[in-house]
């Protein structure tokens, strides 16, 4: 063994050498994922779009076992729901979310990623679950301070029919 | 071998060659990549459970695991993070250098398809390894990680709820997410190994352990280099801020700024193409080697050739020709590269033999014993001067220092393809005062056991045997990489000098002329195909 400590001491240095700089490289350079004076703004809800109804004839009800008479009858697929998002009154988002599943039986979902210089913003958002019905099902307007390195999410709570910043945002 | 591939090949022999300064051809790093790759995952395995006694999982017990275990316990947990993180970075290393390498000797295509395509899952299932891992940890690392990877994977439209949600805001995470993470970290790397295990099915005596002396240095040299420089800890992940600076790991998360910078559609096709492309290679194009061939007339299934196969190509089984032998061996085509270290293995390679044909058990179709004994006679035929001068015959791997065209040069796929007998062929009947065995470089053989098999025959270490009545000064080998051949020259020159001061060999039978005539006569013999017909 002997004969081999120049050997051991000359590759011990390089493997030394190799991991320091895999050490250095694990680390640095750092990468920019966002400029320094930039924050998020997030927008991502699930909620379901309306579906088709209309009440069954007393014939066909009639024509029914008594367990399943019910009065309502519904299409399995559900309506797409339409989401807008407005920053300072400029549309960023107008999009018509399909419903999920294969039959369409299941929510729209979103998920929008709005990189934006830190700030204050007007945000209006508006979200139609029914393209039949007339207006919006939830409108929102808030002014969103946004500082540099913050992340704002924007969910949405179909049981209430509101918009949800997180953190909470002047006039939501 | 030209071009890119070519330029690339010297350059690793060239490189290689300061590296067996420092580490000697045995210890040498780059000759053991796959064995590194291995004994690398067994630190990351073994650090990664010993790390996994300390880790908690949950939104903030995660983080204040790891905090704890790099600050207050850093003597042995942090040590073992550090190890943890730079093993699996030299990982990486390790693999990409090893598949370049690869490339750059031709060593993917033909039989070797297996080992490339299934190499090619290794990568990703590395990367999803650490990918993994970095989440665990719940910095902010972790936390950029996670969020690139969801919106990424959202991107393909397969899951029912965009999975990105998790990390919306500090109250969407739950601590049954890192549950979940917890268990990907563990059993991603047990298919990992799975697919190790794959990778190397298709190659004998398979090297996944580096020599103890280089497994030692790497070892400490990875203890020093955690102690030196300890994995950093970034701040906690906090998902009411948007990571901006990212100390990113280049080695597991170089894909990450790509992945920001550029449209999901395209890394999916870039993902797509790179695991096809790279999947494709070894048919781009495809290469076929003349797969050796049996000649039962003269195998009775000694199984030399079965065990010397680097590649497990050669089995046995029940004899099919009537003879009186229990078994014959079987050549699988698919899984021969043609090296010829079976013929070199075979009983009945005599190139003495002067009755029939000169036929041997097992033969390779490009280059047969025939062939090579007539060659042999041409080369020596070649060389200046008369006996005793220090003409020298050689016989040259085509993978080192001897690749090129020489007087009195006899290329070969591999020297453990020359018989022995055919060293004292060469010098018994004075074709030459002595014999230059001429290999790859001497960290690793091409073939990768053709110079361990040379040089335990040439030492009467395993059957066949170079015998004893062959004068051992009369005989040099050279394991010089392709870099090398002044080299090659040199020692060649210096050994002619030598044998031109040696007296007279006085065994020498010179050749007759019936030896002179090509013993070709293959066709009269039983091939094993025709047998079985």
């Amino acid at each position: 063994m002997t004969a081999r400590l120049p050997h051991l001491a000359a590759g011990f240095a390089v493997i030394l050498a190799v991991v320091l700089g895999a050490a250095v490289l694990s680390a640095r350079p750092v990468w920019h994922s966002l400029p320094a004076d930039h924050g998020l703004l997030r927008l991502s809800f699930t909620t379901s779009g309306a579906r088709r109804c209309r009440d069954r004839t007393p014939e066909e009800l009639a024509a029914l076992p008594r367990n399943m008479r019910q009065d309502q009858i519904c299409e399995r697929r559900r309506a797409p729901v339409y989401v807008e998002l407005d920053l300072d009154g400029a549309p960023r988002l107008a999009a018509t979310l399909p419903p999920g599943g294969l039959a369409g039986s299941g929510p729209s979902r979103v998920y929008r990623r709005f990189e934006l210089p830190a700030g204050a913003y007007e945000v209006a958002l508006r979200l139609r679950t029914d393209p039949e019905a007339e207006g919006f099902a939830a409108e929102t307007r808030a002014t969103v301070t946004l500082q540099p390195g913050q992340s704002v999410a924007i969910d949405y709570d179909g049981a209430n029919a509101r918009f949800v910043f997180d953190p909470p945002q002047e006039g939501e | 071998m030209a071009g890119p591939r070519a330029a690339l090949r010297r350059g690793f022999d060239r490189a290689e060659r300061v590296l067996d300064r420092a580490f000697g051809p045995d210890w040498n790093p780059m000759s053991q990549l796959g064995a590194l790759g291995w004994f690398l995952f067994w630190i990351v395995a073994v650090t990664g459970i010993y790390l996994f006694i300390f880790f908690d999982t949950g939104v903030q017990a995660a983080y204040g695991s790891v905090e704890w275990l790099s600050t207050d316990h850093w003597w042995h947990a942090g040590v073992a993070r550090s190890l943890h993180r730079y093993a699996s970075d030299l990982l990486v290393l390790v693999m990409f250098t090893h598949l370049v390498r690869e490339w750059a000797k031709d060593r993917y295509r033909g039989a070797r398809w297996f080992s490339w395509v299934s190499g090619v899952p290794v990568i990703w299932f590395v990367y999803l390894s650490g990918i993994t891992g970095y989440w665990l940890v719940w910095d902010q690392v972790a936390q950029w990680v996670a969020l690139t990877t969801t919106e990424l994977l959202d991107t393909l439209g397969i899951f029912g709820e965009p999975i990105a949600r998790n990390f919306l805001s500090p109250a969407t995470l739950s601590d049954r997410f890192f549950t979940l993470m917890v268990f990907l970290h563990i059993a991603i790397p047990l298919l990992l190994l799975l697919l190790m295990w794959i990778h190397v099915q298709r190659i004998a005596l398979a090297r996944t352990r580096p020599p103890r002396g280089l497994a030692a240095i790497t070892l400490a040299g990875l203890v020093a280099g955690s102690l030196i420089l300890p994995a950093p800890l970034n701040g906690p992940a906090d998902l009411a801020a948007a990571p901006q600076e990212i100390a990113v790991d280049w080695f597991m998360l170089g894909l990450y700024p790509v992945i920001e910078s550029v449209p999901a559609g395209v890394i999916w096709a870039g993902v797509v193409l790179f695991t096809v492309g790279l999947a494709g290679m070894p048919w781009l194009p495809a290469r076929r080697d003349a797969a050796a061939e049996v000649f039962l007339d003269h195998c009775n299934g000694c199984e030399r050739c079965v065990v010397d196969c680097p590649y497990s190509a050669i089995t046995l089984v029940p004899r099919s020709d009537g003879a009186p032998f229990r078994w014959e061996v079987e050549v699988n085509p698919d899984r021969c590269v043609a090296c010829g270290i079976c013929m070199g293995a075979c009983p009945s390679s005599s190139p003495f033999r002067r009755s029939g044909d000169l036929i041997t058990g097992i033969d390779l179709p490009d280059q047969q014993l025939a062939e090579l004994r007539a060659e042999v006679i041409a080369g020596a035929a070649a060389l200046e001067g008369g006996p005793g001068t220090g003409r020298v015959l050689t016989l040259a791997c085509r993978h080192g220092a001897g690749e090129g065209a020489a007087p009195g040069r006899v290329g070969v796929p591999c020297t453990a393809m020359v018989p022995p007998s055919m060293i004292d062929f060469i010098i018994s009947r004075g074709l030459a005062d002595g014999v230059a065995v001429a290999g790859c470089a001497e960290r690793e053989c091409h073939n990768r056991l053709g110079k361990r098999w040379t040089d335990a025959r040439f030492a009467r270490e395993r059957d066949p045997f170079l015998r004893a009545r062959v004068p051992r000064e009369r005989v040099l080998t050279v394991w010089a990489g392709p870099t090398e051949a002044p080299r090659l020259g040199r020692e060649t020159a210096a050994f002619a000098d030598r044998l031109a001061a040696l007296p007279p060999y006085e065994r020498i039978r010179p050749l007759e002329e019936d030896e002179r005539e090509n013993g070709n006569g293959n066709a009269k013999q039983t091939r094993r195909t025709e047998a079985a017909q």
